[in-house]
């Protein structure tokens, strides 16, 4: 199984091991992602391209990641790359697809979520959350509850006086972590949010 | 006396030739969906059409995006099961078998081989019920609308089923890291059995319908060809996949929770197009029929959860309420949820849509620091613009039919 | 006595004539032919499909007409999860719909958000439509669907439909289970 590691740490001496559990994996830097991408793709015959997320390590140094999941058809076995974006304050990442198409819409994901830029997309734009979105909801400092903003369509705010809110989190969520685990984030709201109860009315209801 | 006037017509060849450029007009942007029947959920399709041909098509989807990766963040590993069902809901079971597998393998937990069974069963009783429906909304594009009432009545076979053995008819939540939430009930695996009776007549009859319908064949041959080298780029798997002509299916290559037990066959189409679609699935039918009577056949004797893993499982309540050590271990597992070790895992099970993908990064304790979900129907949906354009405005219902996606999985 | 009332019919006695309130005519026709909008977006969505298979039959109630088209449908069941991003669609599907209309939010989803508590869904249907029925469940299942359609022909059997006829009317919500 670590045979694949070793080749390519032959071949490229900027590849170093990854731990992991399960598949080998590597962590390439960004600057050389494309060209070991390339022979990723024709010498080693790695042809599909399963899947591409981005990750917020945050960390005070390289906080941006974006791990790729490679399938050998032929092999049947799988390979993961993890790389790092240079920069924490605009993250960016050369685009795989040029060489697999379906990094499309994962790139246009992992920059939906974490503002990760993908140089070299041919249309990097939001894919799940609508245009004109202001966060990027995966990262780390983003509560899950969301931040209060405007209804994507103004006809329907103006018609209903609806907003994006933060949603209600009753007290949740609903589990207890230990000191060297409670990695969650300060930002999130905890049990002691009690804004919005039954007993008081939905906005829009009377009393 | 009649004079002949001569008529000048000029180059009539350039003339027809400006006029027609003249008429070709403008294309036509087509905004199908995001509610729309035949877009099997809140797809949003933009096609720009010439006349009735489709010259681009570009999908909007993240209409059901609810935030499931960010929840995952704050939830343990057991409380975020029922979020799992949700994703392909065709097919909860074969989502909750996918996400417990994933991080049995970051926590390196093998199952006991009961326990491997009960999944094998559900996962291919949830292929059965997936498959049905597909065919069935496939047919009902197409115009056969015989064919969903006929699956339907099956699934609700199928869901009497779910029931008495998860308590929900769909969105079962049944299994938990390390092994299933309860064991089978007396006389289920008869009850399973009269259903592998009944629903292969019916699989039959579907095929008997559709396979040499003159209609549905003109519907469906040689429509939405996907090429071997464009499934293999797009990263399509499943039933999408192995009608292109690509050998993979996840249950022989890489065998997990003990498939590799069973005899069955995978079918491979060899055109790619909607048709070949439509018989690798009927086909699939059939053999998962084959796998759960070989798997109720075979059904080991012996405990249905990891009874090693004494941080992960919660023990059965019988336990719980009378042992300390239970109890204990109850209290620790539902507060600060079953405890995996750090690491990073990328699991993937052959789902009925395709492969469905968990990468799992843990740092200890029992919520993960991120999980990111893999959902085959994404993917399917990636591979739109390259099939559509070319076609006529009316293959797209057979198109999507064929492609079997569902949106919860697509947005997460 | 402006309460509704039940006719009967005798044609040997009262000749081929009947004589009814218009509410109690004009209400009859509405409560037997709705004519539900499947909003399906999630899971619900499927229940909704099985609530109209041969198994729970939403066609004994005249509800089987299930029109994709707001124009020819009388009320929107909102059954699944909405977004944020859908709720311009649910909202303009709603506006578009010819008065009388009735929404019944199935599922908890449709209720008030559900289970997902996040940035993206929209914390209850009924911050953008008024909503006329609750269905609670996830996903409830169709004879808990069929219940909520009841519980809809109830209301819509009280409803003063023929004072104001050609003013619009105002919804007010009923949870499922409450007496009425």
């Amino acid at each position: 199984m670590d045979t694949i590691v070793d080749t390519l740490k032959a071949r490229f001496p900027f590849v170093t091991p990854r731990p992991s559990s399960d598949t080998p994996a590597v962590n390439v830097p960004a600057d050389q992602l494309l060209a070991f991408a390339q022979v990723l793709r024709d010498e080693l015959r790695y042809d599909m391209l399963l899947d591409l997320c981005g990750v917020d390590w945050d960390v005070a140094s390289l906080r941006f990641g974006v791990v790729y999941q490679f399938y050998h058809s032929g092999k049947k076995c799988f390979l993961r790359v993890a790389t790092l974006a240079p920069d924490n304050m605009a993250p960016a990442v050369p685009s795989l697809a040029g060489l697999w198409p379906s990094a499309d819409w994962h790139e246009r994901e992992a920059y939906d979520m974490f503002g990760i830029r993908f140089d070299g997309h041919p249309n990097l734009k939001r894919i799940l959350m609508w245009d004109g979105y202001e966060f990027y909801p995966l990262r780390k400092e983003f509560p899950l509850a969301g931040i209060e903003s405007e209804l994507p369509a103004a006809d329907t705010a103006e018609a209903t006086g609806a907003k994006v809110i933060a949603a209600p989190m009753m007290g949740g969520p609903f589990y207890s972590g230990t000191e060297e685990h409670y990695h969650m984030s300060s930002a999130e709201p905890r049990a002691n949010d009690q804004s919005w109860t039954e007993d008081k009315p939905k906005p829009g209801q009377k009393g | 006396m009649p004079t002949s006037t001569e008529i000048n017509l000029g180059d009539v060849g350039a003339r027809s030739a400006a006029y027609a450029e003249e008429m070709q007009g403008e294309h036509m942007t087509l905004n199908v969906g995001p509610s729309h029947p035949t877009t099997h959920g809140v797809l949003r399709l933009l096609i720009e059409l010439d006349g009735d041909r489709v010259i681009k098509c570009e999908p909007v989807i993240g209409y059901l995006h609810r935030g499931d990766e960010k929840i995952a963040e704050n939830m343990t590993y057991n409380q975020f099961v029922p979020y799992t069902d949700r994703l392909d809901y065709l097919a909860p079971l074969a989502n909750n078998v996918a996400y417990a597998l994933a991080v049995e393998k970051l926590a390196k937990l093998e199952m006991p081989p009961r326990c491997q069974a009960i999944r094998v069963i559900c996962c291919e009783l949830a292929r059965i019920s997936s498959h049905l429906l597909g065919l069935g909304v496939f047919g009902m594009d197409a115009g056969a609308w015989t064919i969903f009432m006929y699956t339907f009545t099956q699934r609700e076979k199928l869901y009497t089923l779910f029931e008495e053995l998860t308590g929900a008819r769909f969105t079962t939540s049944y299994t938990r890291i390390g092994g299933v939430a309860r064991d089978m009930p007396e006389g289920w695996l008869g009850r399973v059995n009269k259903f592998c009776q009944e629903v292969l007549p019916v699989i039959d009859e579907v095929d008997k319908l559709l396979t040499r319908n003159k209609i549905f064949l003109q519907r469906t041959e040689g429509i939405g060809v996907i090429t071997k080298q464009d499934a293999l780029a797009y990263g399509i798997t499943g039933a999408n996949l192995r009608a292109a002509g690509i050998e993979a299916d996840l249950r022989k290559d890489n065998p997990y929770c003990g498939y590799e037990n069973y005899d069955f066959e995978v079918p491979i189409g060899t055109r790619g197009d909607c048709f070949d679609r439509y018989l690798v699935r009927i086909e699939e039918i059939r053999q998962s029929v084959r796998i759960v009577r070989q798997a109720v056949e075979k059904m080991p004797e012996g405990p249905w959860y990891a009874e090693s893993a004494k941080k992960i499982f919660d023990p059965p309540k019988s336990k719980v309420l009378s042992s300390m050590e239970e109890l204990i271990q109850n209290f620790m597992i539902v507060t600060e949820g079953p405890q995996i070790p750090a690491g990073e895992v990328y699991f993937e099970a052959e789902n009925p849509k395709g492969a469905l993908g968990f990468y799992i990064v843990s740092k200890g304790g029992g919520v993960p620091y991120r999980l990111h979900i893999k959902g085959p129907s994404f993917v399917s949906l990636g591979i739109l613009p390259k099939i559509m354009p070319g076609h006529l405005l009316t293959d797209i219902t057979c198109i999507l039919g064929s492609l079997d996606f569902v949106l919860g999985e697509c947005d997460r | 006595m402006a309460t509704h009332t039940e006719f009967a019919y005798n044609s040997k006695v009262e000749g081929e004539v009947v004589v009814s309130q218009a509410d109690a005519v004009i209400n009859w026709v509405r409560t037997h032919s709705v004519w539900p909008m499947p909003m399906g977006l999630a899971c619900c969505a499927i229940e909704l499909m099985a609530a109209g298979g041969a198994r729970f039959d939403i066609s004994r109630f005249g509800m089987e007409v299930m029109r994709f088209s707001p124009r020819q449908s009388d009320c929107m069941i909102v059954a699944g999860t909405v977004t944020y991003k859908m709720a311009e669609v649910v909202r303009r599907i709603y506006e578009q719909m010819a008065a009388p209309k009735w929404v019944v939010a199935m599922g908890a989803c449709a209720s008030t958000g559900g289970m997902y508590r996040s940035y993206a869904v929209l914390q209850g249907v009924d911050r953008i439509v008024p909503v006329d029925v609750y269905i609670s469940g996830c996903p409830p299942r169709p004879e808990a669907l069929l219940d909520g359609m009841m519980l809809l022909q109830e209301k819509i059997r009280r409803e003063p439909s023929a004072r104001g006829l050609l003013k619009p009317r105002a919804h007010e919500p009923v949870a499922v289970g409450a007496k009425l």
